[in-house]
């Protein structure tokens, strides 16, 4: 036993252990592996006072679900779920858009910015609605969320009248597709939204409160924290960022499509909150990782496209991705599959200890 | 407290004050299916009145039910199993959409009789619930996210076997398609015939049989299940095995319908199927609830269509919205019954 290799063992472990090492190991591996097929893959180019590249690009396009995915990590630290994500940002771009369309002037800021605030406003209500039928009412997330999700869309079509409605604004044309200081404008929005949660969940004791929520409701309530609130005002929290999320996705097209707009966005940012190391049951979440998983699933994307995979594989890819990280993160598959390999130690008394990502839960700051 | 041994066994609160009479009412496991039953029928006498000069009263409209929605129900009763099992199957929408492509490739591309393409399309769908079924049980996973996985891997699978849709000229295909079995007021299509015989098969399997009283307990609760020595893993992964067989089978009987392979077909059906449940009285936490429930459900759900068809002005989006609101009713009711249950 050289202390100098315990020493790098140990440091080797603190790090393998860290629970952003194996969502930012995937990412980077997704980076690298567009390199041989597109040498100036890392390349950024100024061009017309804008910055372009690959980079810059896989940042654009996942700026909605960075936002949804979010939201999506504090409904799940509360043990919660929200299908519902979908249908509000088809909401929220079906109302602003058809809002600024029946305006005389698409360009008056004014007119896009009550536009915008009604637009989030509806969104907040279906959060308030979800978070009602969920903390008062006591109903399962996964179903109370199904309603708007089910009848969201219904809703959304309702209010664009079954058409797709295009506008052309160019202030609203600014906060998804404009750019602002030489980078895309969105990407503003993302880094203040996340940094406002980060500095709300870890500088404060709201990330505590919604992980306590999330470990036990319950004996939450009896210690005094009100639970009910906090879940409500989670829900209230996400379906904002999806509403925020929506209207980058009218405003990058120009336009609001009841139908289509942010369909199965839900599922690919319950997939960014899985692969960023949150677990499903609640109790603990991590933001950079929802973040990172995020980027994780839009750099995906860009890879296929930009390998030349055929683009339908799409899906199947990401199945691929689900089932290992949930068997990776699974204690009893890592027992039964590394632990059969036998590291020297029992499998059972391993498999306590194991999530590599399971940072203490009582842990504040991070 | 007292409460829950009140409602759950009826016959000593025979007091016969009008108060325990509802909540024997409120506590009857029967109630969410006798209000779908009553909605269907309120809904079809509506219907009727309104819509009398159009031929709504002909009985060939009822049959049309089950002809244009027998996939649903097939669907719908295997997405009953794994909810009375206290799971959910979000894949079903995307195995139904994979059948009707893989069927489509495999008659039209490839040649094969259809007599050998449904055993193994029905294979497939059989084994993708398995191995869902196998992952959720051994490595315990959410069945939420591990179906999560399936939904997206088999549209995926979809559009790797073409982007386009393929229409299907088949003529056994076709044959088969437009066969119409005379009964009686009016005529039924194949695969309404099937949807019912399978219906059928569910309600004896589920009610009449070790398997279904398994499904109903593990539902109910999955400890006591498991410490009355109840094969947990086994049953588990049946009913998930059920619901891929189910899907495809739904697929199947889509591509009849429809006769074509799309890789958009039966996007989002999962919803439709689990709202059929729902709105049929199946407790979303599992352990009770009635196979007749969720053929009332997808009724229900299928009324809302042809209404607003007969309709004519409204649009297509009411059918979505109608869904949610009855979908939130149904659920509030559900809460209400099982919160007088539970307290």
């Amino acid at each position: 036993m050289s202390t100098p290799s315990a020493a790098t063992a140990s440091r080797w472990r603190a790090l393998t252990h860290h629970h952003l090492f194996w969502p930012v190991a995937v990412l980077v591996a997704l980076l690298l592996i567009n390199v041989p097929f597109t040498p100036d893959f890392f390349a950024i180019k100024m061009t017309d006072g804008h910055l372009y590249g690959s980079l810059v690009s896989i940042v654009l396009f996942g700026s909605p679900l960075i936002l949804v995915a979010v939201g999506m990590t504090l409904v799940i630290a509360t043990g919660g779920i929200d299908l519902s994500v979908g249908a509000v940002v088809a909401i929220t771009g079906a109302l602003t858009c058809s809002y600024i369309s029946d305006q005389a002037d698409q360009n008056a800021l004014a007119g896009v910015f009550l536009a915008m605030g009604i637009g989030l406003v509806a969104a907040v209500v279906c959060g308030l609605w979800n978070g009602f039928l969920v903390a008062r009412m006591g109903i399962q997330p996964i179903i109370a969320t199904l309603i708007i999700m089910v009848a969201g869309r219904g809703v959304a079509q309702l209010i664009t009248d079954g058409q797709i409605i295009t506008i052309n604004s160019e202030p609203y044309k600014l906060i998804g597709g404009g750019y602002w200081l030489t980078l895309p404008f969105s990407i503003f929005v993302v880094a203040a939204v996340v940094a406002v949660t980060v500095a709300l969940t870890r500088k404060t004791a709201l990330g505590l409160l919604v992980e306590s929520v999330g470990g036990n409701a319950e004996a939450s309530r009896l210690v005094g924290i009100r639970s009910r609130r906090i879940k409500i005002m989670v829900y209230m929290f996400c379906a904002l960022c999806a509403g925020i999320a929506g209207l980058m996705i009218s405003s990058n097209t120009s336009a609001a499509d009841g139908n289509n707009a942010g369909l199965w966005i839900e599922l690919d940012a319950i997939l960014a909150v899985v692969i960023g190391g949150t677990s499903l049951l609640g109790g603990r979440f991590s933001i950079g990782g929802t973040v990172i998983g995020a980027l994780v699933i839009q750099t995906l994307t860009t890879t296929i496209y930009t390998i030349g995979v055929p683009t339908q594989t799409n899906l199947v890819f990401k199945a691929a991705v689900v089932i290992v990280v949930c068997l990776l993160q699974s204690p009893k598959f890592r027992a039964k599959v590394f632990g059969a390999k036998g590291r020297g130690k029992p499998a059972a008394p391993a498999q306590p200890a194991a999530p590599a990502d399971a940072a203490p839960k009582m842990e504040v700051s991070r | 407290m007292s409460a829950t041994t009140k409602t759950r066994t009826a016959p000593e609160g025979r007091t016969a004050s009008q108060a325990s009479a509802i909540t024997r009412l409120l506590g009857d496991r029967r109630l969410p299916v006798l209000v779908t039953a009553a909605l269907f029928l309120a809904m079809y006498l509506t219907g009727l009145g309104r819509y009398q000069n159009y031929g709504f009263a002909e009985p060939q409209v009822f049959l049309n039910l089950f002809i244009d929605n027998g996939y649903l129900l097939v669907a719908a009763v295997g997405a009953t199993f794994v909810i009375m099992s206290g799971g959910i199957d979000l894949s079903v929408g995307s195995l139904i959409g994979f059948t009707t492509m893989f069927t489509a490739w495999l008659v039209e591309r490839q040649g094969l009789p259809l007599i050998v393409v449904v055993p193994i399309a029905l294979g497939v769908g059989a084994f993708g619930g398995f191995l869902m079924g196998y992952v959720i049980h051994n490595f315990e996973i959410q069945p939420f996210i591990v179906t999560l996985a399936g939904l997206f891997l088999f549209r995926g699978l979809c559009l790797v076997i073409s982007k386009e849709s393929i229409s299907i000229s088949d003529s056994t295909v076709s044959t088969l398609a437009q066969t119409r079995v005379p009964l009686g007021l009016g005529e039924l299509s194949i695969g309404a015939l099937v949807a019912l015989a399978v219906l059928a098969a569910a309600f004896y399997v589920l009610h009449y049989t070790r398997f279904g009283r398994r499904v109903y307990a593990i539902g109910g609760n999955e400890q006591s299940a498991l410490l009355m020595g109840l094969p947990l893993g086994g049953t588990k992964i049946a009913v998930y095995t059920v619901s891929g067989f189910c899907s495809a089978l739904a697929g199947l009987l889509f591509m009849l319908y429809i006769q074509s392979g799309d890789p958009l077909h039966a996007v989002g059906m999962e919803l439709d199927a689990i709202a059929a449940v729902v709105i049929g009285g199946t407790l979303l936490t599992g352990g009770s609830g009635y196979v007749i429930g969720t053929l009332f459900g997808v009724l229900v759900l299928g009324l809302i269509k042809s209404i607003i068809q007969f309709e004519g002005t409204l649009s297509s989006w009411w059918t979505k919205i109608a869904t949610g609101v009855l979908l939130c009713a149904f659920i509030l009711i559900q809460r209400a019954m099982t919160a007088r249950k539970q307290t």
